[in-house]
């Protein structure tokens, strides 16, 4: 974190925006380094698109400081307009030109070099995105993920410092989705190509990106590598953007919690009789017709049997579990539901 | 922390499109003064001939202006949001050609219609002409019933002006008909109960704009109260400058009717609040009212009066005085006529696009209130008067000649400059809200997408929006072209001497009693008026659907 990084890209400090009377971004801190793939995460409205928009220079900061490599961008006094920070974006219905060719396109960000050079620099990225042919074409003559492609190979094209996405699988189908994520981190991988990405759903990311910043309400919640915050996220609301979750109060006992599916050994900083909360993954949760474990009863069975809520006997409440294999469970089922020590994760703030 | 504040707000200054904003503010200045002139001058001393004017005409004017925009305002209600609510809520024969046809007298100047409709019920004229004929034996007293009045000033006002009130009627009906009206009809009310209970109310805001769009022509009217003698405030404007030679009772009357105008303009926007014309829950499956018997020949009754009286019967009767007379009047002044007018709507449909998309742009890039609140003075232009421009602009163009640019008003004056910058004032916001909702249209993020791929604000509009925006330019220039090319009152202050247009010279001859000579001049301004409104009615509606 040290300032003087050589690598790092991108620095945004302290960075604040507000619409009218609405904070957007508060008080927000973020870096990239050379090279990584970045998702921010939260749900709508938390403000992480106008942090790209702060970054790309289509919206000027309150207060703050954004910097691109060693170059003050924004804040500070310092104000360098979109079209001279060096930074390519794909907007979230792809801002395509439509009267131009797919080719005219990605050639329109290289107008400072001399034409052979611009085509074979075009026809260089078109390859690097699987497009190399259809240069030709108007953008609603492509498939929405084609578009997308174009939009990226635009992005890329002029060799920016730093490439933004905004919410780069919002507007395509699930099925598309899938196959996209996988192509976009090849993509950007053979790039090498630093990446600040948006999304909502951090399943989207989490194969894709080397380091993860969950927002809300403007503000960094938590940072660290997908893995740490799906292992450890500080809050519910980290917890749930990392897939399923159980949301569980605990009360503090010596040398350990009681959970509802039972008390479990593990260090806690609260005195005996507090109450904290702790985030239990669906997956974790063990599910046995004869024990061990807290017994209760199968109420509803959902996602072609995988998926189950169960209610805790002792008006301990409900979790959801992910149904052992060939288990073949069904509502009014009789069972015993656990979770290992190590599979409770305790919230820091309580 | 004071430094840090004094920074960031550096930054925000910095990160102002300066050149854009700077150019913006600029053109919205000079497009205001001809309206700043007009307030600031009430405040000068009375002129000489002011006392006898408030004295002996003043209350004249306010009586006369009062009868027509109470008697107008009610009468082009009635018609056009009745005539709205057949057109999308009932079947009835006919329905679907009044649904277009009914906007064509919007082509129809008004004071073309009122010269032509004195002449038909002239003594001399078809109307007496024919019930001599039938009706022998009718009394005198009947046949020398004078149409010179202000009764008849309304109804023709009426007649002619409705289509605001229709087409801005018709559109809340078409978007919001479906659902809401259906549900009325399912829980029991019948046809007369839902248009009062529902119906009424759903088009609230487009009776108020449409009223006040319909009333702002009335004011701005010249050339109708002129022709049946009916003393307005424009004809005092007019009587105060060119026969008593009184600036100063000219810019105060003036400066009163554009008063009037701003308090029908709040009360717009009172009456309207926040609903809007536009929603998205647009249907096009609404069961219509089936009308049948008496029912379906009142519906079309009701419809083709307007029609007739607005646009068919002045049309034709411009027709056959034009065949009467094209012989000897169409020749190379005919020809020198047309191509003043059309020369001049060209070049101020031009002007008023390339202004509109500065100011549309600028506002768009700043992002700022700035610019947008002062684009908002520059559309005021529209709702002044025509002879309130003109007298701001003459008052503006004699202050520049004696202070800073000696030779200035011989100049504007003598060429058609001055008239050029005034139809600019008069007409930026037909031409800026078109503009505007084609860059609506366009979306933000091309912008955005050609800025983060290097490109400048000037090169992002050359390549990405200008292109994209052609249909919305071209529509905005056709649309201020056909206004100019109906306009008169301005027209007739600022041309240059003894240079003449259609619609002005159409009205003198016509003032002159050779209705026959004016007809070719008339027909001229309105067969073009309609060819547009046709057409863009038919690109409007192929762009909705599909």
């Amino acid at each position: 974190m040290s300032a003087a990084n050589p690598a790092r890209v991108l620095s945004v400090e302290g960075v604040a925006k507000r619409f009218g009377e609405v904070p957007a971004v508060r008080e927000l801190g973020l870096e990239a380094r050379d090279g990584e793939i970045h998702a921010v995460v939260g749900r709508s409205g938390c403000g992480k698109s106008t942090l790209l928009r702060l970054i790309a220079g289509l919206e000027v900061p309150d207060a703050g400081t954004v910097r691109i490599g060693d170059r003050l961008v924004a804040g500070g006094g310092a104000w360098v307009p979109p079209e001279r920070r060096g930074v390519g974006m794909v907007f979230q219905d792809f801002g395509l030109f439509p009267h131009f060719t797919v080719l005219e396109n990605v050639m329109y960000g290289l107008a400072d070099r001399a034409r052979p050079e611009r085509e074979s620099r075009a026809a260089e990225v078109l390859r690097l995105v699987s497009l190399d042919g259809l240069g030709g074409r108007y953008p609603h003559q492509l498939s929405g993920g084609q578009q997308q492609r174009v939009a990226l190979a635009r992005a890329l094209a002029p060799e920016p410092a730093l490439l933004l996405l905004d919410e780069p699988f919002s507007n395509l189908d699930t099925a598309l989705k899938r196959e996209l994520r996988r192509e976009l981190g090849e993509v950007l991988r053979r790039a090498g190509i630093t990446t600040i990405l948006v999304v909502h759903d951090a399943e989207d990311v989490l194969d894709l990106a080397d380091r993860v910043t969950v927002m809300r309400d403007g503000a960094v919640l938590q940072a660290g590598r997908p893995g740490e915050l799906y292992e450890s996220p500080r809050d519910a609301y980290v917890a749930r953007i990392f897939g399923d979750a159980n949301i569980v109060e605990c009360r503090v006992v010596s040398g350990g919690v009681t959970t509802p599916l039972g008390t479990v050994e593990c260090a806690v900083g609260g005195a005996p009789g507090e109450t904290v909360r702790a985030c239990i993954r669906p997956e974790d949760v063990q599910v046995s017709r004869d024990g061990p474990g807290r017994p209760a009863t199968v109420r509803v069975v959902a996602g072609a049997g995988r998926s189950v809520l169960l209610e805790l006997d002792d008006g301990h409440g409900t979790v959801t579990a992910r149904a052992p294999e060939g288990a073949d469970l069904s509502a009014g089922d009789r069972v015993f539901a656990r979770v290992p020590a190590a599979c409770v994760r305790l919230f820091p703030g309580g | 922390m004071a430094v840090g504040l004094s920074a960031a707000r550096l930054t925000r200054l910095r990160a102002v499109p300066w050149r854009w904003v700077g150019l913006a503010l600029a053109l919205v200045a000079v497009l205001a003064v001809p309206i700043v002139v007009i307030g600031a001058g009430v405040l000068r001393p009375a002129g000489p001939s002011w006392d006898h004017v408030a004295g002996t005409l003043l209350p004249a004017y306010v009586g006369n202006t009062v009868i027509l925009v109470l008697g107008v305002g009610v009468l082009a209600l009635v018609l056009g949001v009745g005539a709205a609510w057949l057109v999308t809520m009932t079947r009835f024969p006919g329905h679907r050609f009044f649904s277009w046809a009914l906007v064509l007298p919007l082509a129809v100047p008004a004071y073309m219609a009122a010269y032509t409709w004195a002449g038909m019920l002239d003594v001399t004229g078809p109307v007496q002409r024919l019930v001599r004929t039938v009706v022998p034996g009718m009394s005198d007293a009947f046949l020398q019933w004078n149409v010179m009045r202000i009764e008849a000033v309304v109804v023709i006002f009426a007649v002619v002006l409705y289509p605001y009130v229709f087409l801005l009627s018709r559109t809340l009906l078409e978007r919001r008909s479906g659902s809401v009206l259906e549900s009325a009809r399912l829980l029991g009310r019948s046809g007369w109960s839902v248009f009062f209970r529902v119906g009424v109310p759903l088009v609230r805001p487009a009776m108020a704009g449409g009223v006040a769009l319909v009333l702002m022509e009335v004011l701005n009217d010249y050339g109708a109260v002129k022709y049946y003698g009916v003393p307005t405030f424009t004809t005092g404007i007019f009587r105060a400058w060119f026969t008593l030679g009184d600036v100063d009772t000219a810019i105060r009357l003036s400066g009163i009717l554009m008063l009037i105008v701003l308090v029908l303009l709040v009360l717009e926007r009172w009456q309207r609040g926040d609903a809007r014309y536009s929603d998205a829950g647009a249907s096009r499956f609404t069961a219509r009212y089936p009308l049948r018997g008496w029912r379906a020949a009142g519906a079309v009754a009701f419809c083709a009066t307007p029609l007739v009286l607005g646009f068919a019967l002045p049309v034709a009767q411009l027709l056959a005085w034009s065949g009467r007379s094209a012989g000897t009047v169409v020749d190379a002044g005919f020809l020198v006529l047309s191509l003043n007018s059309f020369g001049l709507a060209a070049a101020a449909g031009g002007l008023a696009v390339a202004v509109a998309v500065v100011l549309a742009y600028a506002a768009r890039i700043e992002r700022g209130r700035l610019t947008a609140a002062a684009t908002k003075l520059a559309l005021l232009g529209y709702s002044v008067p025509g002879a309130v421009i003109a007298v701001g602009v003459l008052v503006a163009v004699l202050a520049l000649d004696r202070t800073v640019l000696p030779g200035a008003a011989t100049l504007l004056t003598a060429t058609v400059l001055a008239l050029l910058f005034a139809y600019l004032v008069r007409f930026m916001a037909v031409a800026f809200l078109s503009v505007e909702s084609g860059f609506e249209r366009v979306g933000e993020s091309v912008r955005m997408a050609s800025r983060t791929a290097g490109a400048s604000p000037l090169r992002t509009l050359a390549r990405v929006e200008l292109p994209l925006l052609k249909g919305a330019l071209g529509a905005a220039g056709i649309l201020v072209f056909v206004d100019v090319l109906k306009e008169l009152p301005l027209t007739l202050i600022l041309r240059p001497f003894n240079f003449d247009t259609l619609a002005t010279r159409a009205f003198q001859l016509a003032t002159d009693e050779q209705l026959a000579a004016s007809a070719p001049s008339a027909l001229m301004v309105i067969l073009t008026a309609t060819a547009v409104l046709v057409v863009l009615h038919r690109v409007l509606a192929n762009g909705e659907t599909g």
